[in-house]
């Protein structure tokens, strides 16, 4: 009987965040919707009652059900049966109870039988199912790609296809190929208009497709003969019902095993264009993108707190040359900088969360009214926000997971190398997350933007003008004394307006703003709860010899020096 | 076919994981150290209503409980999971029941909810194992039973299909509406809470529990009804006071008494067959096994 919402009081802190009160209203429209629906909130506080106790069903699903299952269905996995996939007995468990108790479509509209819920509790419920079993996180979070249709559809395909997700239909982005991973411009499935059926059809190979046979999926397509680049893309929307799609293989992978990884066949496969011709790529899927990133954050996060926990218990009864292994200052450090990285990059996740659903809330409001100026200027701060701290939430939350898991095994010494603890599922499933929905060399290119035109600078000048408990202004001193740090190398680098030196340097400064931004936050968190002081003091300390290093590197490097890395 | 369901329910302490302090010193529960849950095997009746209410639209579920004015909590969980709605039979006159008693004071407040076509239960609640309640239930009522029910596989032209899990195997039975049913553990363990339901129904309160609102929380009942959780005392269901509680129990509690189970002595046998056959005797014939 675990509740993985009540048992990490971390997550309701979060989740009570000042912001949420605009946001919520925001969301809400002013609570109008208590008048239509009988599970509408009236109010602030009845909003966040209703979160936190819908958190709680996912939270005991997942320690219930989710978390149980993780193990049969790492070995099981799922199978292609007759060109169809057949999901692990564990993964169908998980599915249906995650359908009954309503949480799919949770922040599609009520109007399409949706919970209208803020990101904020969506990625929270994300974080849980995440925790519980990484692998299953993706079959239930490409509920994301509603979001997609509910933005970029038209509003018949909003009435036929939304109302399905929120009853629990699965779906799927099929966006790669074998030509195309990271480079989407190359995709070549070939998409034709037929007058005489009045529709698109569908021909091709897509590879690396998360859930493939999923009931309804978003295609990326050559819509434009003869073209050979992302503007001859559309995004279509595939609806198993009508078939001509088949299972080709699964992917034998890593990690994440019960989510099925599969390899498509398009043969005339009927589907209706989704949104503009030609958008499909420049627009849609950089919109698909930046949410599928959010929720691969979000994962990371879920896979840390699996680590930490793991690690935690293990260090507590194991016990070497006569006392428990988390007495020795070895083990103890290595667990709290696992605690302490878990927690930064969860801070990241909500902050980040938070951005993206202001202005994404705005962008909907613009839809029913003409914004006000003072509201276009706030959904612009946001959006830019929510731009920079996407891929830098996506980079090192993933990286972190993933040091977290090596960590995780590394206290559990030579057991953890067996398949006996969960930890060696932890560690291959977080292999993953700092590859998929791109690379973490590629967060760093959408990043370093934002570390050359000043984002993230600004926001950071921003958290250190926070008012704070006068006890905290020690550790503000010394992440004023990183900024510094973090300005200067940015400058000596800009400087020289030389691209291929500000491409080679890009990781070391947006990680130099990541330390110092998530320093920030969890300070920030402290002020409001003295039960992360300590993981602010460790972060920062830690953050502190990062930025130190990434610093001393930057400034005792020349440009010239580039080419002695040339292979 | 539209049924009506009346599923019965009882809130018991959480035996299943008892601690050294869940006995008080005068040997009786200790409920402060227990938490109060919806029994286990009723939550499996639940799910079996829920899904006839899935294979037969316009079927509604009621739930039926007896107990302190907390039990209305029971109510809620069901209203969670899909139930339509329920009665709380509280009444300080109801205390100290008795599985006769109990039976008694469900069977008045069953005739008091009007017609049904099926009422389920769980096998046995956790607290006292007696399996007794639904049977006598059926009894007082006058209707037909099927009792460690597994599955209600279907209901059609007022006729049921069960499977029912027995001690050696497993049964099918047909059997006419209307019915009691009493449900194993080894059903469909039942659904979670639902998101929507949850938000809608939150609030719902019995008249004892909205003692002490304001006047902004009453108009919300108001305007919501259903909201209103029925709440039935002795006289709301028309039950003889002396049937009912203590004074309707016939069942005295002499003693109570803990049993701490110790090994005392061991015995060891060779691998032949005929020590082997010799131990099985032995367990058969001090009925530790047959």
């Amino acid at each position: 009987m675990a509740n993985f919402y009540t048992d990490n009081s971390d997550l309701k802190h979060h989740l009570n965040h000042p912001l949420m009160e605009r946001l919520v209203a925001l969301k809400e429209r002013n609570y109008q919707d208590a008048e239509k629906y009988d599970y509408a909130p009236f109010n602030f506080s009845d909003a966040m009652d209703s979160y936190e106790k819908v958190l709680e069903i996912a939270g005991e699903i997942c320690g219930d059900i989710v978390a149980p299952n993780a193990e049969s269905v790492d070995h099981e996995g799922p199978q292609v049966v007759n060109g169809r996939v057949k999901y692990a007995a564990g993964t169908e468990q998980n599915l249906d109870a995650l359908v009954k108790a309503g949480l799919m479509g949770i922040s599609i509209p009520r109007r399409y039988n949706g919970l209208n819920f803020s990101l904020v509790p969506y990625i929270m419920a994300a974080d849980m199912v995440s925790r519980a079993d990484a692998g299953f996180v993706n079959i239930w979070g490409l509920q994301d790609c509603a979001e997609t249709i509910y933005e970029f559809a038209n509003e018949d395909q909003k009435q036929r296809f939304l109302p399905r997700v929120c009853a629990g239909e699965t779906m799927a982005m099929d966006l790669t190929e074998p030509d195309a991973g990271s480079d989407l411009q190359a995709v070549m499935l070939k998409a034709t208009y037929c007058e005489k059926d009045n529709c698109w059809y569908l021909n091709g190979v897509k590879r690396f497709i998360t859930n493939g046979d999923g009931h309804i999926a978003l295609v990326l397509a050559r819509s434009e003969e003869g073209t050979k680049d992302g503007r001859g893309l559309s995004m279509f929307i595939y609806d198993k019902n009508d078939g001509g799609v088949t299972v080709r293989r699964i992917e034998n992978k890593m990690g994440i095993k019960g989510s099925p990884t599969c390899e498509l066949v398009f043969k005339n496969a009927k589907a209706e264009l989704c949104g503009d011709r030609k958008l499909g790529l420049i627009k849609y899927v950089m919109a698909l993108m930046n949410g599928a990133r959010l929720g691969i954050a979000a994962q990371s996060v879920g896979i840390s707190e699996a680590a930490y926990r793991e690690a935690l218990s293990y260090a507590k009864d194991r016990c070497q040359f006569g006392k428990a292994i988390i007495e020795f200052p070895a083990v103890y450090e290595m667990i709290s900088i696992i605690k302490a990285k878990l927690d930064a990059s969860r801070s990241l996740l909500y902050e980040t969360t938070r951005f993206v659903d202001m202005y994404k809330t705005y962008e909907d409001i613009a839809k029913e009214r003409k914004l006000e100026k003072e509201e276009r200027d706030e959904m612009k701060k946001y959006q830019r926000l929510a731009d920079a701290f996407t891929p830098m939430a996506k980079g090192m939350g993933s990286e972190f997971a993933n040091q977290n898991a090596y960590d995780c095994i590394q206290v559990h010494g030579g057991s953890g190398f067996m398949k006996d603890y969960a930890c060696e599922r932890i560690y291959r499933d977080a292999r993953i997350t700092s590859i998929y929905e791109g690379t973490t060399q590629l967060q760093v290119v959408a990043a370093i933007r934002h570390v050359t035109t000043g984002t993230y600078l600004n926001q950071i000048r921003a958290y250190q003008a926070e008012e704070l408990k006068p006890e905290l202004a020690a550790l503000r001193e010394r992440l004023i004394a990183m900024t510094d740090k973090y300005e200067a190398a940015v400058k000596s680098v800009t400087e020289t307006k030389n691209n291929e030196l500000i491409d080679f340097q890009a990781r070391r400064m947006v990680e130099m703003a990541g330390h110092i931004i998530m320093g920030y936050l969890l300070l920030l968190d402290t002020n409001r709860n003295e039960n992360f002081r300590h993981s602010a003091e460790i972060y920062i300390r830690f953050g502190e010899a990062e930025v130190e290093k990434n610093a001393a590197f930057i400034n005792n490097f020349n440009a010239s020096d580039i080419n002695t890395y040339k292979q | 076919m539209s049924l009506k369901i009346i599923v019965l329910a009882k809130q018991v302490p959480d035996t299943r994981n008892v601690g050294k302090d869940a006995m008080t010193a005068e040997g009786t529960v200790n409920r402060a150290a227990l938490p109060a849950i919806f029994n286990p095997e009723d939550l499996n009746a639940l799910e079996q209503a829920l899904q006839l209410k899935e294979q037969n639209p316009g079927t509604t579920i009621s739930l039926l409980t007896m107990g302190p004015p907390r039990a209305a909590e029971i109510i809620r969980e069901g209203l969670f999971r899909g139930a339509d709605g329920g009665v709380l039979l509280t009444d300080r006159a109801f205390a100290g029941a008795d599985t006769l008693a109990t039976s008694y004071a469900l069977a008045c407040a069953v005739k008091a909810m009007g017609e049904f076509d099926l009422i389920l239960g769980g096998r046995q609640a956790i607290d006292g194992d007696t399996a007794q309640v639904g049977p006598q239930v059926a009894e007082k009522l006058n209707i037909a039973q099927v009792t460690y029910a597994e599955k209600i596989e279907k209901i059609e032209n007022g006729e049921s299909t069960i499977k029912r899990r027995l001690e050696r195997g497993v049964e099918v039975v047909k059997a006419k509406l209307p019915l009691v049913v009493t449900v194993n553990g080894t059903a469909d363990e039942c659904r979670p809470r639902n998101a929507k339901l949850i938000q809608k129904y939150k609030y719902a309160k019995t008249n004892s529990e909205k003692q002490n609102i304001d006047v902004s929380e009453q108009a919300l009942y108001e305007k919501r009804p259903y909201l209103n959780l029925t709440e039935w005392s002795v006289k709301d269901v028309e039950a003889d006071l002396e049937q009912v509680g203590l004074s309707g129990s016939p069942t005295k509690v002499k003693r109570i008494e803990n049993v701490i189970f110790q090994a005392k002595e061991s015995k060891q046998i060779s691998d032949s067959d005929n020590d082997s056959e010799e131990l099985v005797k032995e367990l058969i014939a001090n009925h530790t096994i047959g």
